[in-house]
């Protein structure tokens, strides 16, 4: 796996909605390229016969039955809302994006 | 901005087209929690920690919502995958509590499938299925300020009521073939979709309520030129028509399509690869956000979730409780019925098959409850602008006015107004009945009363039916009819003038 370009960082920041500074992009993509290239290492000893593994835990079908459980009352969901209008919450402007 | 028309695209293109359809489940329990999944409520009172998103909260699957896309898998004719997961796809939006929202990615539950669909012609084209997936659904903003719309609007608000409520997404591979049936095949397809839900009875199938969602993606490239093979033609630029949220309007909206691509492309301009959104109103598309900018989602697995394994055993114990497959039923039942072609082909655009379906089962003859559904009952759903299974009658009551009939207790007339009655609110058909006093005259002794008095009143008439013209007894009976505000029976009515004039033997 190649190190991580300086052009990624800036993309994965505005993917993420994070302002950066020049200063920011120059500082961490030095520092994420060293955990992306460590992390990369795994690669080199794991060989054909080990398979990608996203849950460590050899557990499967942990499910819940379909059970209606209380839900937070409106006041409660509301709580820690910024700002919260009929019953909703309120959020600025929703601009340039898809309805 | 006028469009060049379908008809004249399909002849100089040849379009490809796919469907991605949400079919919203009827799980009691969302999807990743127990907050109830119900049309309806006050806002923000079906949600909690983890629907919302809040820290330290951990989704966990509902099993029943698991069996559900499993059957409807199963019905698309696809491989249940031994093993498969979830994975978080990343965007912001505000109806996205989490900023992610849970879906499957590498690993669908349901994989290569295909489906049947039966055109109103009787012919069948085959669509292949890509993948059926499980995903939750997000919540719902309403645009403040503003014509309602996104543009122009102040504020949003937003309610998570819905956020979290589980779905199924069914991909179609691209669908190739159809030519200038595509419109129709679409329709046909989604149409399929939403009667094999209803069937399964792990959806309502409410397109109007957003219980199944179409999104079209389209495309055209030129024909191939004589000899040679479309399909070495490559693809052209699609575009992906998002919420299309009715059988007619999926049509209206590849009609849309297909003419503004052709204007483009017969002008030498290049359809750019976008999301557009449907306009109800205007029949049209306008562009949403363009396909490269925004879609670098970054799914990962989640790690919050388990895999998903289903034991094959379990899978084909599922796979023995699929229903009949909609077109088949269909044809079924126009047999078992006795219906034609087109009162076949009605009741199914009207959404009434379910409902004669149940009437029937009620005790109702076919034809009976047909004519009542499809009569009275369709023009007063159109008219209050409602759906017939959201007007207040039900099987039950079709039943119950035919029974009256069959027992002569009313006629037709009458029956009609007993319906009215029911509409109105004012109980089941009997009860209408018996509250507005609608049973016919069956006394003999006020019928005659009645026909001596319409008699008198004419006397040529008399004269005409001892003459032999019989048929001039209508007119009496018309009279007597009026007399007793519809409330006689026409056929007691007519033996009583023809007695009364001497001629019946």
């Amino acid at each position: 796996m190649s190190s991580l370009e300086r052009s990624d960082v800036e993309r994965l920041a505005a993917l993420a909605r994070i302002d950066m500074t020049d200063e920011d992009l120059d500082r961490l993509s030095g520092q994420l390229a060293a955990i992306v290239d460590s992390v990369a290492k795994v690669a080199e000893v794991a060989g054909q016969d080990v398979p990608a593994t996203s849950h460590p835990i050899p557990m499967s079908n942990v499910h819940r039955p379909d059970e209606v459980r209380p839900s937070l009352t409106q006041e409660a969901a509301l709580a820690g809302a910024p700002e919260a209008e009929e019953g909703r919450f309120r959020v600025p402007q929703i601009l340039g994006e898809e309805a | 901005m006028s469009n060049m028309t379908y008809d004249s695209a399909m002849e100089q293109f040849d379009p490809v087209f796919g469907i991605e359809v949400h079919v919203e489940l009827n799980t009691k329990t969302k999807m990743f929690c127990g907050c109830a999944n119900e049309f309806g409520a006050e806002p923000n009172t079906q949600v909690c920690p983890v629907c919302l998103g809040l820290p330290g909260s951990m989704p966990v699957v509902n099993d029943k919502a698991v069996e559900s896309a499993i059957r409807l898998g199963l019905s698309l004719g696809c491989d249940i995958r031994e093993s498969s997961r979830f994975a978080r796809k990343n965007y912001f939006y505000p109806d996205l509590a989490k900023d992610y929202q849970i879906s499957q990615y590498d690993e669908p539950t349901c994989f290569e499938g295909s489906l049947d669909v039966v055109l109103d012609d009787g012919e069948v084209f085959t669509i292949g299925i890509e993948r059926a997936h499980m995903e939750e659904d997000a919540g719902k903003n309403t645009h403040v300020g503003g014509t309602g719309g996104i543009q122009g609007a102040s504020h949003s608000l937003v309610d998570y009521n819905r956020g979290g409520v589980p779905l199924v997404e069914i991909v179609t591979h691209p669908i190739k073939g159809a030519g200038a049936r595509t419109a129709e095949v679409a329709r046909a397809y989604v149409a399929t979709i939403r009667d094999i839900v209803k069937a399964l009875g792990i959806s309502d199938g409410r397109m109007e309520q957003g219980s199944v969602r179409a999104d079209v993606n389209l495309s055209l490239r030129p024909k191939a030129a004589p000899g040679e093979d479309q399909d070495v033609v490559p693809f052209g630029k699609r575009s992906e028509t998002k919420n299309v949220n009715s059988l007619r309007a999926i049509e209206r909206a590849i009609h849309h399509e297909a003419g503004r691509q052709a204007d483009l492309l017969l002008a030498g301009k290049p359809v750019v690869q976008e999301t557009r959104h449907w306009h109800e109103d205007t029949n049209s598309t306008t562009p949403g956000r363009s396909k490269e900018e925004a879609e670098d989602y970054r799914y990962f697995p989640e790690p919050d979730l388990l895999p998903v394994e289903p034991s094959r055993e379990w899978v084909e114990e599922l796979r023995g409780t699929l229903p009949e497959h909609p077109a088949k039923m269909r044809a079924r039942l126009k047999e078992d019925w006795n219906f034609s072609d087109m009162e076949m082909r009605d009741a199914v655009n009207a959404d009434a098959l379910d409902l004669i379906l149940a009437s029937v089962d009620a005790g109702a003859t076919p034809q009976a409850a047909r004519k009542w559904w499809m009569g009275e009952l369709a023009r007063t759903a159109n008219d209050r602008e409602v759906s017939l299974c959201d007007l207040p009658v039900t099987p039950g009551h079709i039943a119950e006015l035919q029974s009256l009939i069959d027992d002569g207790k009313i006629n037709d007339k009458l029956a009609r107004q007993a319906l009215e009655g029911v509409l109105a609110g004012e109980g089941s058909p009997a009860q209408v009945v018996e509250s507005r006093g609608l049973e016919v005259v069956s006394d003999d002794s006020a019928l005659e009363a009645a026909v001596d008095e319409a008699l008198a009143a004419q006397p040529d008439v008399l004269a005409k039916i001892q003459d032999g013209k019989v048929q001039a007894a209508g007119a009496i009976v018309g009279a007597v009819m009026k007399a007793t505000r519809g409330q006689a029976d026409a056929g007691r009515v007519r033996e009583i003038i023809l007695q009364r004039a001497g001629v019946e033997g």
